[in-house]
């Protein structure tokens, strides 16, 4: 499953993040990596992009670029 | 001694600033210091210095902050590092700590909002934070000025000291630690002879750095094998390519680090205010019209109260004074041109300039204050979908819309755009959206050929100077700023109350900024208009407008609009006066047709049919924008070549729309 397709208010877990160059190591940067607990606060009223929450902050990121996070749900 | 100011975004970074420069806003130029890099004597320590960099999360080069962040520790030399960290977020900021630590430079970790994390019952053991990093840690909070004399003393000290960060190796053991410790071994002594810190050139070898750091370490092909070689090697061992593995690298340090030393409170109350507000302001169907509430309710006040009041107190000022003089110079017999060079050059230059300065004080209040109370953020946020089809993000939102009422404040306002490449587009963008000193001209327009539905015709004007703009945009998307965006991946800030200094001084900043860089440009602009206007050919002070030199130019760029369908002189005599201010094409127009401004509607339809008046209000809604705006965009682009391509392209532009309305209007005929 890609964080994008992730419901509202779910915690996962990333299992790899994808994509390439400056945004692969932005997503790297700002915390995202394997391991790492993510949860989707909600999206953008235009549907896009989505705030998730990630090491106790808020991030912003298009759903385009989750879809390159792969992660697994959290049974919590 | 040198300090650099360095911290993420959203860290209070520059609050922090103003607290370490207090009013000794003595700006250096310093080497390396870029134009929007500032810096400032340090409060009570004379003779030091802090240069507030770019904020950033990572000194990768990437993007044009971090360049400018990684030249000026690299090649400056800088003598000591003040980091801000926020501790209400310290694993995130710390990152960049971790990062800095490698450069080998006596450095300070400030942790900022330390009075949140104790209001909400946490709290960081600094000792034990300040051995594990092996820096001094001093607790502060920037916005209520405390912490900030143990900082600068602390920062001072170790400078003086040279004492450098003594952790900096953040695995103790695995596979990462014998990658790092083989490279190590081959690149130590290169580093050492251009004197980097071995630990950083380690770091950019595994990164593979392409900024051409690397070749500058001189290393033989062979050793670049063997390092490929164990980098490879670790890969494979961690299951992690060579990035992944060392973000994983720093964050696991990081979290053993905070498992020590951070206690969190419960949950933060600013993190619940801040879902509070969200739950309205990013609302699904209270988001946009909130939005545009917002902007309407700022601009009311800036176009149509305060700003307009102000500028209009300036102006009649300035114009009491010049008639003032005026009439001092009439009466001590002053030569007629050297009196009109006062009057028309001087002072009109002055009063066009002084008009400025209100609208850009007024909406720079409003500017930093939706800033700093992190508002911003969440407009990209709800826009960012909007805007994506332009290769621009969200943030480009708010000095578009600004552009509507003044191109000046909107170009400066994109200096909050984190990325070059979004903040040029978006200076290329600002223009086509009308500004309000066209207004005159599409009502005498209107008046004279579209009695009764002058909103009609501005409305399609304003549609009309969006479209074109959208239209450049995926043009320039496809072309000159091909290439991947700059990621969009953007920390919402938790909400909060602005500091009223750094917002008064943010407002001085801009203030000062335009008078120092565009006063020159657009008194000289003036005044050579003026020259123009007051002179014939002969260089003979005329009073008739028709034999001035502007006219003569005037005659001669006419024909360049006969295709458009209005090749009298004196349309392209006001579109050239236009350049000045937009509000002088109406005025011009009147001088020239001997009838003055208020007879216009009467003598428009003589030099105009109603396909042609459409062709020219095209033209004016795009052509070059005025001098003071293009001065501004000059600032901004730090470049003579681009600034002179947008005028051109503008220009350019407006006269190929102007040319397509004409031609199929006059068929349809």
């Amino acid at each position: 499953m890609t964080l994008d397709s992730m419901p509202i208010g779910k915690t996962a877990k990333i299992e790899s993040v994808g994509g390439e160059g400056a945004l692969r190591l932005r997503l790297l940067d700002m915390g995202l990596i394997p391991g790492t607990e993510v949860t989707v606060q909600k999206t953008a009223p235009l549907g896009d992009p989505l705030e998730i929450s990630v090491r106790g902050y808020q991030l912003t990121i298009r759903k385009d670029d989750a879809r390159l996070l792969s992660v697994r749900e959290e049974n919590k | 001694m040198i300090f650099a100011l360095v911290g993420n975004q959203n860290s209070g970074k520059t609050t922090l600033y103003n607290a370490l420069t207090g009013s000794n806003r003595h700006v250096g130029n310093f080497p390396g210091v870029t134009v929007d890099s500032k810096a400032g004597e340090i409060r009570g320590a004379k003779g030091h210095f802090v240069v507030d960099l770019p904020g950033i999360y990572s000194i990768r080069p990437y993007s044009s902050e971090e360049i400018v962040t990684r030249d000026f520790i690299i090649n400056e030399k800088p003598d000591g590092i003040i980091n801000i960290a926020d501790a209400s977020n310290i694993e995130r900021n710390l990152y960049l700590t971790l990062q800095l630590l490698e450069l080998q430079i006596p450095t300070v970790l400030a942790l900022n909002m330390m009075d949140e994390v104790r209001g909400n019952g946490g709290t960081i053991d600094i000792a034990a934070i300040s051995k594990l990093l092996g820096i001094p840690v001093v607790p502060v909070s920037a916005v209520k000025n405390e912490g900030i004399t143990e900082l600068i003393k602390t920062a001072v000290d170790t400078a003086r000291n040279r004492a450098l960060p003594t952790v900096t190796d953040f695995c103790p053991s695995g596979p990462f630690h014998r990658c790092i410790h083989s490279v190590s071994h081959v690149v130590e002594d290169h580093a050492q002879r251009i004197g980097i810190s071995r630990r950083y050139a380690v770091t950019k070898l595994i990164e593979g750095d392409d900024s051409g750091f690397i070749g500058r370490l001189g290393l033989s092909q062979n050793e670049l094998e063997l390092i490929e070689h164990s980098i490879v090697e670790m890969e494979n061992e961690r299951g992690l390519d060579r990035n992944a593995a060392l973000a994983d690298m720093r964050y696991s340090f990081i979290e053993d680090v905070c498992r020590l030393t951070v206690v969190k409170g419960r949950v933060s109350r600013e993190r619940l205010r801040s879902e509070k507000i969200d739950r309205l302001l990013t609302n699904k169907t209270a988001a946009l019209p909130i939005f545009f509430a917002v902007m309407v309710l700022i601009f009311w006040l800036t176009f149509g109260v305060i700003g307009s009041f102000l500028s209009d107190l300036m102006s009649r000022d300035i114009d009491l004074l010049a008639s003032f003089v005026d009439r001092g110079l009439e009466r001590y017999g002053m030569n007629p041109a050297v009196q009109s060079l006062v009057i028309d050059g001087i002072f009109a230059g002055v009063g066009s300039v002084v008009s400025f300065l209100p609208l850009i004080v007024v909406l720079f209040f409003f500017l930093s204050v939706l800033e700093d109370t992190g508002y911003m953020a969440r407009v990209a946020f709800v826009m960012d979908k909007l805007l994506r089809g332009l290769g621009l993000s969200g943030r480009s939102f708010v000095p578009m819309i600004i552009g509507f009422g003044c191109s000046v404040p909107a170009i400066m306002a994109t200096r909050t755009l984190s990325s070059e490449r979004d903040r040029k587009m978006t200076i290329l963008l600002t223009p086509f959206m009308s500004c309000s000193a066209k207004i005159p001209i599409y009502a005498v327009f209107s008046a004279a050929f579209f009695p009764g539905r002058s909103a009609l015709v501005m409305t399609s004007l304003y549609i009309g100077g969006m479209f074109v703009g959208v239209l450049t945009a995926m043009l320039l998307n496809k072309t000159a700023f091909r290439g991947k965006p700059v990621p969009f991946v953007m920390e919402l800030p938790n909400y909060r109350i602005p500091s009223f200094k750094s917002v008064v001084l943010l407002m001085w900043e801009k203030a000062r900024d335009f008078l120092r860089k565009a006063f020159t440009v657009i008194l000289l602009a003036t005044i050579v208009i003026w020259f123009l206007g007051a002179f014939d050919s002969r260089l003979n002070f005329t009073e008739n407008s028709q034999e001035s030199l502007l006219a003569a130019i005037g005659r001669l760029i006419a024909p360049v609009f006969r295709p458009l369908g209005f090749g009298d002189w004196r349309i392209a005599t006001s579109l050239i006066a236009g350049f000045s201010a937009k509000e002088a094409v109406v005025s011009t127009l009147g001088v020239l047709t001997g009838a003055g401004v208020s007879a216009l509607d009467a003598t428009l339809p003589g030099m105009f049919t109603t396909v042609s008046a459409v062709s020219f209000l095209v033209f004016t809604l795009l052509y070059t924008p005025c001098i003071a705006a293009v001065a501004t965009i000059r600032r901004e682009l730090r470049s003579r070549l681009e600034t002179a391509a947008v005028v051109v392209g503008q220009c350019l532009i407006a006269w190929v729309c102007a040319y397509a309305v004409y031609t199929a209007g006059s068929l349809l005929r």
